[in-house]
């Protein structure tokens, strides 16, 4: 159980405490959010790529 | 390589490739240099207390607030002006990071207004200006969610983003306009800095970190952007190459 002056940070360590927890948890869900989303685009477009459509650059590229 | 040659998203994508994993690892470096400093280095203040402490990620989350929509505003420009390809693809990438700095801005603000104000909340003009950047995050994502044409919604979000850059401004200022309880500027000042160099350094390599994140998470989010317009083009060219033309008489089931 954290008291009131956990890490000898006085009696609003409570305060200092949800603050910076607060901060590194809204940063790693955004980082967290943005890596699904990733994974996800690059999913869609290797399924896409394997039926066959792709954009016009790539067919151009894949020709002689 | 030239400025121009990163309008070619595919250039844009080989640099982030590149760029990312640097990126990241000073992000993570430096935001661990800045919570050891910020506990193990920098002073309690002599009227706050260990409350600073809360001061090093709250004036950096409100900078990056103001930052992240001064660069959506310049992005803005660059889609109504220039129809840059990669300005709208950075303006829609960059809206919920920053209503995230600006949720953090004011999350964090409240955590530390309790103790030394004596309240959560409170409807002075820094405050309410504040809230009212982060609406006009929340409205702007709305406003990309809103329409399916990404070039349509850039034009759409481009206007209001540029209309509410007017409020940036106003939180700048706001504590010099008006009668307000939240305290005046103390670093970006005429005249220099007001803050003690032992509490103001760690706050510059926490600044220093939170910029690094913000870069590293805007630069990912372009690449998603850039990755879902790529999607969203095949999935087009699929519908239209499934479609049999219109006024082509379909084979019967018993033919």
């Amino acid at each position: 159980m954290l008291g009131p002056d956990f890490l000898g940070q006085g009696p609003h360590a409570g305060f200092i405490l949800a603050a910076y927890c607060l901060t590194i948890a809204t940063i790693l869900g955004l980082s967290a959010w943005i890596l699904l989303d990733y994974r996800t685009q690059t999913n869609s477009l290797a399924d896409l790529e394997r039926r066959g459509v792709t954009r016009r650059s790539a067919r151009r590229g894949s020709n002689p | 390589m030239a400025l121009l040659d990163l309008a070619n998203p595919t250039r844009f994508l080989a640099l982030v490739a590149r760029a990312l994993p640097f990126l990241g690892a000073s992000a993570v470096v430096v935001s661990l240099c800045a919570i050891y400093l910020a506990f193990f280095v920098a002073p309690e203040d002599y009227q706050q207390g260990d409350t600073v402490r809360i001061m090093f990620i709250h004036v950096p989350a409100a900078w990056l607030s103001m930052f992240c929509y001064s660069l959506m505003a310049a992005s803005s420009i660059g889609t109504l002006v220039w129809r840059h390809p990669l300005a709208d693809v950075s303006a829609k990438a960059a809206a919920p990071i920053g209503a995230a700095f600006t949720f953090l801005c004011l999350a964090t603000g409240s955590l530390w207004g309790k103790p030394m104000w004596g309240t959560w909340w409170i409807w002075d003009a820094r405050l309410t200006s504040v809230l009212i950047l982060f609406l006009m995050y929340l409205g702007i994502i709305s406003l990309w969610r809103t329409l399916d044409d990404p070039s349509r919604a850039g034009r759409a979000a481009a206007i209001l983003t540029l209309v509410g850059f007017i409020n940036i401004p106003i939180i700048k200022f706001s504590v010099d306009w008006w009668n307000t309880l939240h305290q005046p500027a103390s670093v970006l000042r005429v005249g220099g800095p007001s803050i003690h160099p032992s509490i103001l350094m760690p706050l510059l390599v926490s600044a220093l970190a939170f910029t690094l994140i913000f870069i590293t998470l805007h630069f990912a989010a372009m690449r998603n952007e850039v990755l879902r317009r790529r999607v969203r083009t095949l999935q087009l060219l699929q519908a239209q190459t499934e479609t049999p033309p219109l006024g082509v008489a379909q084979p019967s089931a018993g033919a």
